[in-house]
């Protein structure tokens, strides 16, 4: 018996590398000044699910990611790990979409595969770090969630187990198909790219899919169907550091005490 | 106007989480700028005891649903419920602790009501906004709060025209307070059988293992980290007084670390953990690198120290010329009153 298993996956901007020219002057993100990554958490559920499919051979592994035409980059590199196929949804209506509408593209797009046993993904991005995408995901297609899994303990046609974190401890739990899993960083790191199959796609085209392609509701798409609003940025850590010196006299500490609740940082 | 609702989670003692507490305090603020009742929702087993202790922060009404099949906390079950709950109740805001529960939990609950959610909340605030494009002012909205962007940036979040306003908060970012020990409020006990059936199947717990809780300051959003300039273990016994007031964790250098004036776990640096707080205080600590290697990328720093030029300042938002001893108990002063 074989599975059909998605993993989700996002390129995102290497946040822990920023530079000096990652923000603009308005204080909005300049992606095209930061490196890309393929997220690291999502390459810990790719290293899972091939161990799926390690154990239940002639498993099909597709990866599906939203992005720009360029995050085809890690389709590629999912494929050179052992992933069998992929696709990038990447549509100009996607666009500004929060989790919620994310979560939507991404249900419909899954729906297009056909029945799929087993989809896994990190749990969270570097760039958001929301941790919501999943759950949601997992919502949209009625169909269950395990949520921090750090090992997989068991999988056959039916069902998986899998070790998970709890806020205090751990816990050992089992599902039946069709499931979704999230994996955290505890993970096992991904395995390299093969060179042989490197060189065998080399000259292949990742697919591309648009919103016309997953049936889609228009509305409950990107910006417009994203119920979260971004009010307001302020860039904190790339703002010029000017050291103040104070004395500490009561007035001095009062003040300081006052920005920093106004701040929000206390 | 609609409530507010907060999402009780519970330990592994059956008491309400501390996470909820705090989500309870802030959620009675929110409740009395709105001129609404504050609501709780318990789900578990054997919980009215747990439910009862939840009034004096305030809670007017708690949401009771005591049922075997809801504890431990399984995602479907509490979902199900849960669900039912608020499309029942129609809060206005809907709060979640942002662990491994509630970061589990609420993006399920948002998707299925299609609302916003927002995860990891610093603050929360009860605001207006204007929408430039449909020429819109929304009044008495939740401001939520967040870092973002690896902690590059600070986004004010508001879902205008969903309902409930949904936010996780991460434990300790806010503080619990008793509002008033005589506090009445009721419970009000939620039907469960007929719906729990289908829920209850889809995942099995097979075991469980509970850790001891050690001490983990590389989560803590503020650190309060002492050096060899606090000058002894009674000193340094400041620190945690301190960081137990700003929602903090207590962190260490090296040198305190080796004085035994501080756990191993608390060590930062080169040899110890990395941090990245919003707020890093460094108290008699002079910043050599293997120190500045572990924090320096914290968003702001304050030092605390008698020496002008020792070279943490260097890399400080503000320095304190002073003596810890005297300006800790100072600022602490300032702060409580700032507060107000």
């Amino acid at each position: 018996m074989s599975l059909n298993i998605v993993v989700l996956a996002k390129q995102v901007p290497d946040t822990h590398n920023v530079g000096a020219d990652a923000m603009n002057a308005d204080g909005t993100v300049n992606r095209a000044a930061l490196p890309t990554v393929f997220n690291p958490e999502d390459l810990k559920a790719l290293e899972m699910a091939l161990r799926v499919k390690d154990a239940m051979p002639g498993s099909k592994l597709t990866v599906v990611t939203m992005g720009p035409p360029r995050a085809a980059e890690i389709i590629k590199d999912a494929c050179a790990r052992g992933a069998d196929d992929g696709f990038v949804l990447s549509d100009m209506r996607f666009a500004g979409a929060d989790t919620l509408a994310t979560s939507y593209a991404l249900s419909q797009a899954i729906k297009q595969i056909g029945k799929v046993d087993l989809i896994m993904g990190g749990r969270q991005a570097i760039d958001g770090d929301t941790a919501q995408v999943g759950p949601q995901v997992a919502e949209k297609l009625e169909i269950a969630q395990i949520t921090y899994a750090e090992e997989l303990l068991e999988v056959n046609e039916k069902e998986i187990s899998i070790r998970r974190r709890l806020e205090h401890g751990t816990e050992c739990v089992k599902a039946a198909m069709p499931v979704l899993v999230t994996v955290t960083s505890a993970g096992e790191d991904c395995r390299f790219p093969n060179a042989h199959r490197l060189i065998r796609q080399a000259k292949d085209e990742v697919r591309m899919i648009n919103a016309d392609n997953i049936d889609a509701d228009l509305d409950r798409l990107g910006l417009k169907g994203s119920p979260t609003k971004v009010k307001k940025i302020e860039n904190v850590v790339l703002a010029h550091k000017e050291s103040v010196v104070l004395e500490p006299t009561e007035a001095a500490l009062d003040e300081l005490s006052a920005t920093l609740i106004k701040e929000h940082i206390l | 106007m609609n409530n507010v609702l907060v999402y009780c989670e519970l330990s592994e003692k059956n008491e309400i989480a501390d996470i909820s507490l705090e989500l309870c305090t802030k959620g009675r603020q929110l409740a009395t700028r709105l001129g609404v009742k504050l609501q709780a929702a318990v789900l578990g087993s054997d919980v009215r005891a747990a439910a009862e202790t939840l009034y004096p922060y305030g809670v007017d009404e708690v949401f009771m649903a005591d049922d075997k099949r809801l504890s431990p906390y399984r995602t479907l079950p509490h979902f199900d419920v849960l669900s039912k709950l608020i499309q029942a109740q129609k809060p206005d805001i809907v709060l979640f602790g942002a662990s491994s529960v509630g970061r589990d939990l609420a993006p399920r609950i948002a998707s299925f009501l299609r609302c916003g959610l927002t995860a990891d909340c610093t603050s929360l605030e009860i605001g207006s906004h204007e929408d430039v494009k449909n020429q819109k002012t929304y009044d008495n909205i939740l401001m939520q709060i967040r870092p973002a962007f690896g902690g590059n940036i600070i986004a004010t979040i508001v879902c205008p025209e969903t309902r409930p306003q949904m936010a996780t908060v991460r434990e300790g970012v806010m503080k619990k307070e008793i509002l008033d020990p005589n506090y009445k409020g009721e419970i009000i006990p939620v039907a469960v059988e007929s719906t729990l059936e289908k829920a209850d199947k889809a995942v099995e717990i097979l075991s469980r293992e509970i850790e001891e809780q050690k001490v983990d300051i590389k989560g803590a959003q503020i650190i309060v980290a002492g050096g060899y300039g606090m000058g002894s273990k009674e000193n340094f016994e400041l620190l945690h007084k301190f960081a137990h007031l700003i929602g903090g964790s207590v962190g260490a250098t090296r040198a305190a670390v080796d004085a035994g004036w501080a756990e191993g776990e608390r060590q930062i640096g080169q040899t110890g953990v990395t941090v990245r707080p919003k707020l890093y205080i460094a108290c008699g600590i002079s910043g050599a690198v293997q120190h500045r290697a572990g924090m320096e990328q914290s968003s702001k720093i304050i030092s605390i120290n008698t020496d002008p030029d020792a070279p943490i300042n260097a890399i400080a938002d503000y320095t304190i010329i002073g003596d810890v001893m005297t300006v800790i108990p100072q600022f602490m002063a300032c702060y409580k009153k700032n507060l107000k």
